[in-house]
């Protein structure tokens, strides 16, 4: 839908809806209130802090150790990721070296979240445009991945494995084959379900030529990750500032390309993450293949204390990029933790895209960033 | 035997109306979408297709209070948000259970200690019919609590006044 | 371009309000309230700088003094700088930089929310994150929980 003409003739008057906190198209709680006339929405606000739980103040009460299991609740989609991410903030002002067979065990943890984050956006998505098939297919799927988690873990959601200085504890024995067996498995099924949606035509219909998110705005907001790779900018953490060993990897980095509707619509951000699954599978199978033998901790003291300084470290989490910022003064807890979640800027931009479409197709739109609001609120 | 005392023995059940009406209610309680933080997401696994719902009856999940008949608090309630779960809860026509989900909703679970805005437990607004702890429980563990409400609304004369004692 | 490149072209273009300069772990410019909007601007105009991402936005609080800390990239050149702002806590008022950067508009909502500070010239300066009628702003370090909220205890 390319304009829309304002409904004058007709005479309607503007009505205020208000979508949320409790909605069944909502990723967490959020509320939208949308002035619409008619079917057309013309503003969206949108409000958050419904889940607020004071995740910054609570890591200046706590050590730095006992602040992980709370990363792990800061995006519990991607729970993996944001261990990754506190660690690796943590470490650069302690400056441990991390072993190298740590560094490809969080590889391939860190993949394996982002595939079950993106099965999460592939069921939810489907389940937000009216499909009820790829909800189930997508959390059938989520469930070998979690499995493996379990396996290394202990836990389905919340891991609390990545730890700083290296990873909890070594790989059990038979996750290497279970690994395989899952990548085997679900690679073909990756194709299968591109088949339900993907190239669907009233999946098209609904997602292409939608709230088209340019890219220069998308920089100007500080949108990231795949929101802004389905924009067509081909910036990726894990390419560009590597880490954690990703340099010595081969993998490409999916960009949005326009192909359906036009570049940085609704479609172009969910192909991105489907292709991005199966990078991930790639990854996950270069880092079982050249797995080396070795310690999977660095040497960190039991209580941490980091020299005073302020340092920001950032990471590619599904949902974009998270920043720690965090400032230290020697000792045990930290002075001052900020986190800058991919969400965050994420929702400040979708005032801008919904603008001028339907009331249905805000919930598309707003699917596609796939924003998740324990992530905006902390 | 005559062939219509046959016909009695095997096709007509002899019951009580109570008793029709708590396995009618226990059988088919529908939740609220209400999935406020992480243990929403092992709420939808439990209703999707390892750990099904629906075998229990509660597999509908309906979007508007006024159509629902169990709310599962599914994850932290926040002092924001805590008025909303209150009028949702008022929305929702009688008889009406109600499953804390996950130690937020227990007690604030890892939020209880330091932090300014999680609610230390959902009972300080709501009354409570079944606690399932974990952090998040595992599907299995809700389905127990499921199946512990169930009990209960079965055992209780009349099935109404399902009210646990609160702290309030 | 370094870090210390970066500042000696900033302390070229304004000798004023641009105190101090720190390399440590991430090279930090410090700059005074008043001129934080030019310095912006000029740090995203300039061709050779070109930051035109804030990666992040942060409200510290320093103990005497509230700061504000900006973390910026340029997606163009793949350098990063941090700048950083000083006020006073009695009145901590700065410059809004949401005419540089529309990402601002909602972290120094955050900040205003969770701190206090207020930032001149913002379009629509109200809580983001807390509840509009909470008392106090809580992540300052002299911050005392209030007993209870409309009748729920904190």
């Amino acid at each position: 839908m390319e304009e829309l003409r304002p409904l004058d003739d007709i005479g309607e008057e503007d009505l205020v809806i208000s979508m949320g906190p409790q909605h069944p198209s909502t990723h967490g709680v959020l509320r939208l209130v949308l002035k619409t006339r008619g079917e057309v929405v013309l503003q969206v606000t949108p409000h958050v802090g419904y889940l607020h739980r004071a995740l910054e103040k609570i890591a200046e009460r706590v050590n730095y150790a006992q602040f992980m299991p709370y990363t792990d609740r800061l995006d519990y989609v991607a729970a993996m990721n944001c261990n990754l991410a506190y660690a690796r903030a943590v470490e650069k002002l302690l400056g441990v070296e991390v072993p190298p067979r740590a560094d490809f065990i969080r590889v391939i943890m860190a993949e394996l979240n982002r595939i079950a984050s993106h099965l999460i956006f592939f069921a939810t998505y489907g389940l937000d445009l009216g499909s009820l098939t790829p909800f189930f297919y997508g959390f059938r799927e989520r469930e070998g991945i979690l499995d493996l988690f379990e396996m290394a873990s202990g836990m389905r959601l919340t891991y609390n494995y990545i730890k700083i200085g290296g990873v909890w504890k070594d790989l059990p024995p038979g996750f290497v084959d279970k690994a395989y067996e899952f990548l085997d498995y679900f690679l073909p099924r990756l194709d299968e379900y591109d088949r339900i949606l993907t190239d669907n035509k009233i999946f098209i219909g609904r997602t292409a030529g939608i709230g088209i998110l340019p890219a220069d705005m998308a920089i100007e907001y500080g949108v990231t990750g795949p929101n802004l790779r389905g924009a067509g900018v081909a910036w990726d953490i894990r390419k560009d500032e590597p880490y954690c060993g990703y340099d010595q990897f081969d993998f490409e980095v999916p960009v949005g390309k326009g192909e359906m509707g036009k570049l940085g619509d609704c479609w172009d951000r969910y192909v991105v993450r489907m292709q991005e699954m199966r990078e991930s599978c790639r990854l996950i199978r270069q880092a079982l293949d050249r797995l080396p033998d070795g310690p999977t901790m660095g040497r960190v003291a039991r209580v941490m204390r980091p020299k005073a300084g302020e340092v920001y470290v950032r990471s590619e989490n599904p949902r974009g990029e998270l920043g720690f910022f965090l400032i230290s003064n020697g000792s045990a807890k930290p002075y001052r933790l900020k986190i800058r979640t991919g969400s965050f800027t994420a929702l400040s931009v979708l005032p801008e895209i919904a603008k001028g479409w339907m009331v249905a197709d805000v919930c598309a739109i707003f699917g596609s960033l796939d924003v998740i609001s324990p992530e905006v609120d902390r | 035997m005559k062939l219509s005392e046959h016909l009695l023995e095997d096709n007509v059940i002899l019951t009580t109306v109570d008793k029709m009406f708590k396995w009618a209610r226990a059988s088919s309680l529908w939740p609220l979408t209400f999935g406020l933080a992480c243990c929403a997401i092992e709420m939808m696994a439990a209703g999707a297709s390892r750990y099904d719902l629906d075998r229990f009856g509660a597999g509908v999940f309906r979007g508007s209070p006024r159509q629902a008949d169990l709310l599962i608090i599914a994850g932290a309630v926040t002092q924001k948000m805590a008025e909303r779960v209150k009028r949702l809860y008022d929305q929702m026509p009688e008889p009406k259970y109600v499953i804390a989900m996950g130690s937020c909703a227990l007690n604030g679970g890892p939020f209880n200690l330091h932090s300014y805005s999680v609610l230390k437990g959902v009972d300080l607004i709501i009354p409570v019919d079944v606690y399932v702890p974990g952090c998040p429980p595992r599907p299995e563990a809700l389905l127990y609590g499921l199946i512990k409400l169930r009990e209960k609304i079965e055992a209780r004369a009349g099935g109404e006044g399902l009210r646990k004692i609160g702290r309030n | 371009m370094e870090g210390t490149e970066i500042y000696n072209l900033v302390k070229e273009m304004f000798t004023g309000p641009v105190p101090g300069f720190s390399a440590e772990l991430d090279p930090c410019i410090e700059v005074e309230p008043v001129g934080i909007r030019e310095v912006a601007a000029f740090l995203k105009g300039e061709d050779h700088l070109a930051f035109d991402a804030l990666m992040c936005l942060s409200g510290v609080d320093y103990g005497e003094r509230f700061g504000v800390v900006y973390h910026l990239f340029s997606t163009a050149h793949r350098h990063k700088i941090v700048l950083k702002v000083l006020v006073g806590k009695e009145d901590p008022r700065l410059p809004s930089l949401e005419s540089v950067w529309k990402a601002t508009a909602w972290f120094e909502r955050e900040a205003f929310d969770l701190y206090g500070l207020i930032f001149t010239g913002h379009s629509d300066l109200r809580r983001i994150l807390l509840p509009d009628d909470w008392p106090g702003h809580p992540m300052r370090k002299d911050y005392v929980y209030p007993e209870s909220y409309h009748g729920v205890p904190v």
